[in-house]
C-alpha cells in the first residue's frame, strides 16, 4: 500500500504498520508521513504499530513513534503500539522516557482486540 | 578512574552521515551479544551508542566512534568513545541534568545515556569539541 520501506496494511478499519528493519532517522521521518497519508486515504479508525522486531528504540525513535500517535489522534485515529520487547521497555524507562499517553499492548493480537473494541480511551480522556 | 584494563580489540567507525548512527549501533550490539551480555545490557549499550553517535552527527556533523573490548581480571566490558570537533557544550551541568527537549538536541541524549551505562566521562570545550567515553561491564552472576 505505502511505498516506503515499512509496510502498512489495512485490516478492516485498522491500519497495521510492522517495523521490521533497522531504523535510520530518515526512514522514521518518512514513515510518519506515510502513515498519516494512509490514514487519510483509507479512513482508518485505528492504527497499530508493531515494533516487536525492534531490538533498539532510542529516544529519537521513541519520540517519533509517540508523535506519530499524537498526530493520528488529532486526525481522529487511535494508535496502539504493540510488541515492545522487555529490554526496550526497560531501556526507555531507565532513560526517563515513559511514552506517556500512548496506548500499548503486549502483542498484535491484543492490539487488534483493543482496536475492535472501538475507541479505547486514552489517559487524557480518562482524566 | 578505573585501573587501566588490557585492551584487546578496537573498532573505529567514522561518523559523517546519518547512516553511520546505524553502523555504530549495529557494531555495539553485535559485540555485546558476542560477549554474552544479557538482553537488557545489550539494549542499554546499543541505545547509548545510538544516542551518542546521533549527538555527534547532529551537533558536529563529523566525528569518530571507537569501540573497545575491556578485560580487567575476570570482568569483561565494552567501551565506546566518541570524539568530535564540533561546537562543544557551553552549559554542561544543565545538559547533564536532563529534561526533554523538543528537538534532537543534547538534553535527553546525554542525561538518558548516563543512566544506561556504568561509567560516563565527558570532556567538552565550547568551540573546540567534545569527547565522551562510556563503559558498560558484563554482570557477573
Amino acid at each position: 500500500m505505502a511505498a516506503g520501506p515499512i509496510p502498512i496494511l489495512k485490516i478492516g478499519a485498522t491500519l497495521l504498520a510492522t517495523i521490521q528493519i533497522e531504523l535510520h532517522d530518515t526512514v522514521v521521518d518518512s514513515f510518519q508521513n506515510d502513515v498519516l497519508e494512509q490514514i487519510e486515504k483509507t479512513g482508518a479508525r485505528g492504527l497499530i504499530i508493531d515494533i516487536s522486531a525492534l531490538e533498539t528504540v532510542d529516544s529519537y525513535v521513541a519520540r517519533m513513534l509517540a508523535n506519530t500517535a499524537k498526530m493520528a489522534k488529532l486526525m481522529g485515529t487511535n494508535t496502539v503500539i504493540v510488541g515492545m520487547r522487555p529490554a526496550v521497555a526497560a531501556t526507555l524507562v531507565r532513560m526517563g522516557y515513559y511514552m506517556e499517553g500512548i496506548t500499548t499492548a503486549l502483542s498484535l493480537e491484543e492490539g487488534l482486540k483493543l482496536q475492535s473494541n472501538g475507541s479505547e480511551p486514552t489517559d487524557d480522556e480518562r482524566s | 578512574m578505573m585501573s587501566a584494563p588490557s585492551q584487546t580489540e578496537t573498532w573505529t567507525i567514522s561518523i559523517d552521515k546519518e547512516a553511520d548512527i546505524v553502523a555504530v549501533r549495529q557494531q555495539a550490539r553485535e559485540l555485546a551479544k558476542e560477549l554474552h551480555f544479557d538482553q537488557f545490557a545489550v539494549a542499554a549499550l546499543t541505545t547509548a551508542a545510538s544516542e551518542l553517535s546521533r549527538n555527534v552527527w547532529v551537533h558536529a556533523q563529523r566525528g569518530v566512534a571507537r569501540i573497545r573490548i575491556l578485560r580487567n581480571g575476570n570482568r569483561v566490558g565494552v567501551e565506546l568513545e566518541f570524539v568530535d570537533h564540533g561546537p562543544g557544550i557551553a552549559d554542561l551541568n544543565r545538559v547533564l541534568a536532563g529534561g526533554f527537549s523538543t528537538s534532537r538536541s543534547l538534553g535527553l541524549g546525554l542525561s538518558g545515556t548516563k543512566r544506561l551505562v556504568d561509567e560516563f566521562d565527558i570532556d567538552t570545550q565550547p568551540g573546540r569539541g567534545t569527547t565522551i567515553v562510556i563503559r558498560k561491564w558484563k554482570k557477573e552472576f
